[in-house]
């Protein structure tokens, strides 16, 4: 049979899926034991039993100097930056995406800003953003804000204008005006849409808010792996680092199960 | 009976491409056209000039006595081909959306018994065109029919003065399509409806029309293919049995007829 027609079973399937992460632990530990053998104080590849105490004293221990619990600050200062930067961002997004892919008057003169904005490195102006907005945290939204709307708008005015010209003029012969048309058949049509955009700029934004973490703060997920790299800290970078893509990986099913839920009728539609 | 649509020496032309050139028709209210032709000639183009998605060249298009609002707006329905419901509503929402938009200018939708009215009268109608069992589908769960079905549920709920059909059942079986048939004109004879329908299907055209229209080119110059539009060369009265029998419905006093346009007024 031909490679092309073969097809995995369930049972066989699952054993694929986990066979490259299986693969890529064992690689990992193999070389860990190798080097700890070699010399027991050796910090680039630490054991299970060396990053779980990481976790334990960064997660389920009081800090000396705070009293609080670090991972958990840190993760929540974070997940709050983030939410913030996509919250505004999807909006400000949405509004730009539907003006300028639904009216001709206002796609002239948004349509070439977006795609020259989208083109503006975000870390390029971060300096900027820490001299107008200061080293706070409006500066970190700002970051995530500023890198991922021009993204949004971009496909979320393509989205609109993939909309079939026949439904628009049917809204209009049932009597709607632009507001609802808009509110009624643009925005509904559009919001699933939405929600498979943020997925796709789930990565950047998480990107944008390590650089501005790293760079200026005192506390966040990424403030805590670039503070640490100072004592070579591998075994608290790499649960860390751990972390934040189960994060980003169940931010993005959250998402994926949120389209399926409030959009039942958009699997069928894309057809 | 006098003239409902008005079209004066129309032409239609997109750069040096002549569409159409100098059409002269008056249709009476009540009439059903179809238009027929080639591809390409013209017959969805007159279309979209009476719905107001174009704006004749030259001339001028009378609705009424009066000039054609240059947009599509609630007195003319239209059903398209493809794409003419709303994917994201179910059935009924689908036809409430029509009572719902022009009566809630801010929001585009009604709450509380004003809602309740708009679905039941959906309903109602949804019930008559056979989609009574399917109210909170979404359209990608119905057949090609029943979609156009809820098609033109949704453009009747407006009760518009006039129903353009672009080829509206190109995309159907054989015999869907006659199901089809008998509930356009089922409908047809309960509303004074004026219909124009673009059709490929030539027997189609004779069997629903009271009136047909062929569109074709009448000069052709071979090296400027584009330099010359189409005209209306036949204009055909059909069907004269329904003619008549229009003629005399609207010939009855208005308390008579009145009831039978029950059904659309929320019954």
């Amino acid at each position: 049979m031909r490679l092309i027609n073969r097809h995995p079973d369930g049972a066989g399937r699952l054993l694929l899926i986990l066979l490259p992460f299986a693969l890529l632990l064992f690689a990992y530990f193999t070389g860990s034991a190798a080097r700890l053998a070699d010399n027991p104080n050796d910090k680039l590849l630490p054991s299970a039993v060396q990053m779980s105490d990481a976790v334990k004293r960064m997660a389920f221990t009081e800090d000396k100097r705070s009293g609080g619990y670090l991972l958990w600050q840190d993760t929540a200062s974070s997940l709050q930056r983030l939410g913030m930067g996509l919250g505004i961002a999807a909006i400000v997004g949405l509004c730009l995406g539907i003006a300028a892919g639904t009216l001709p008057l206002f796609n002239a003169p948004l349509s070439p800003l977006l795609t020259v904005l989208s083109m503006v490195p975000p870390l390029a102006i971060l300096p900027i953003l820490f001299i107008v907005f200061g080293l706070g945290e409006l500066s970190k939204v700002m970051l995530i804000v500023i890198g991922i709307t021009p993204v949004l708008a971009r496909d979320l005015e393509q989205r609109a204008r993939e909309i079939p010209p026949e439904l628009l003029i049917k809204a209009q012969t049932l009597g709607a005006s632009t507001w609802t048309l808009i509110l009624r058949v643009i925005l509904p049509q559009l919001l699933p849409r939405l929600l498979i955009a943020l997925r796709l700029v789930l990565g950047s934004a998480w990107l944008f808010l390590i650089a501005a973490e790293a760079i200026a703060s005192t506390d966040g997920l990424g403030y805590r792996v670039f503070l640490v790299r100072r004592y070579m800290a591998m075994d608290v970078i790499l649960p860390y680092v751990a972390w934040i893509t189960l994060l980003a990986w169940l931010m993005d099913l959250g998402l994926k199960r949120l389209t399926q839920l409030a959009f039942p009728w958009y699997e069928g539609a894309k057809a | 009976m006098s003239a409902f649509i008005e079209v004066k020496n129309v032409w239609q032309t997109y750069g040096d491409q002549v569409v159409l050139e100098n059409l002269n028709i008056s249709v009476a209210e009540g009439e059903f056209c179809t238009l027929v032709g080639t591809s390409g000639c013209g017959k969805s183009t007159f279309l979209r000039l009476l719905l107001g998605q174009e704006v004749p060249s030259k001339g001028q298009i009378l609705l009424g006595g009066k000039q054609l609002v240059g947009e599509p707006d609630s007195s003319r329905g239209v059903v398209f081909q493809r794409y003419s419901v709303f994917p994201h509503l179910s059935v009924l929402n689908n036809v409430a959306l029509g009572l719902e938009l022009p009566r809630a200018p801010l929001f585009g939708r009604l709450f509380g018994q004003a809602k309740r009215d708009a679905r039941e009268q959906a309903a109602e109608l949804l019930k008559k065109v056979g989609l009574g069992h399917a109210l909170d589908k979404y359209p990608t769960q119905l057949s090609g029919g029943m979609q156009q079905r809820l098609a033109i549920a949704q453009a009747l709920i407006m009760q518009p003065r006039v129903l353009l059909l672009d080829e509206p059942f190109g995309a159907l079986d054989p015999g869907i399509r006659k199901d089809m048939h008998e509930l356009l004109l089922e409908l047809w004879r309960e509303t004074k409806l004026t219909v124009f329908m673009v059709t490929h299907d030539l027997s189609e055209g004779f069997t629903l029309g009271t009136r047909l229209m062929v569109f074709d080119k009448v000069r052709h110059d071979p090296h400027a293919p584009n330099a010359y539009g189409a005209r209306i060369t036949y204009d055909i009265p059909l069907n004269p049995d329904r003619r008549a029998t229009r003629a005399a419905v609207e010939a009855l006093p208005a308390h008579v007829t009145g009831s039978l346009h029950a059904v659309y007024q929320g019954a």
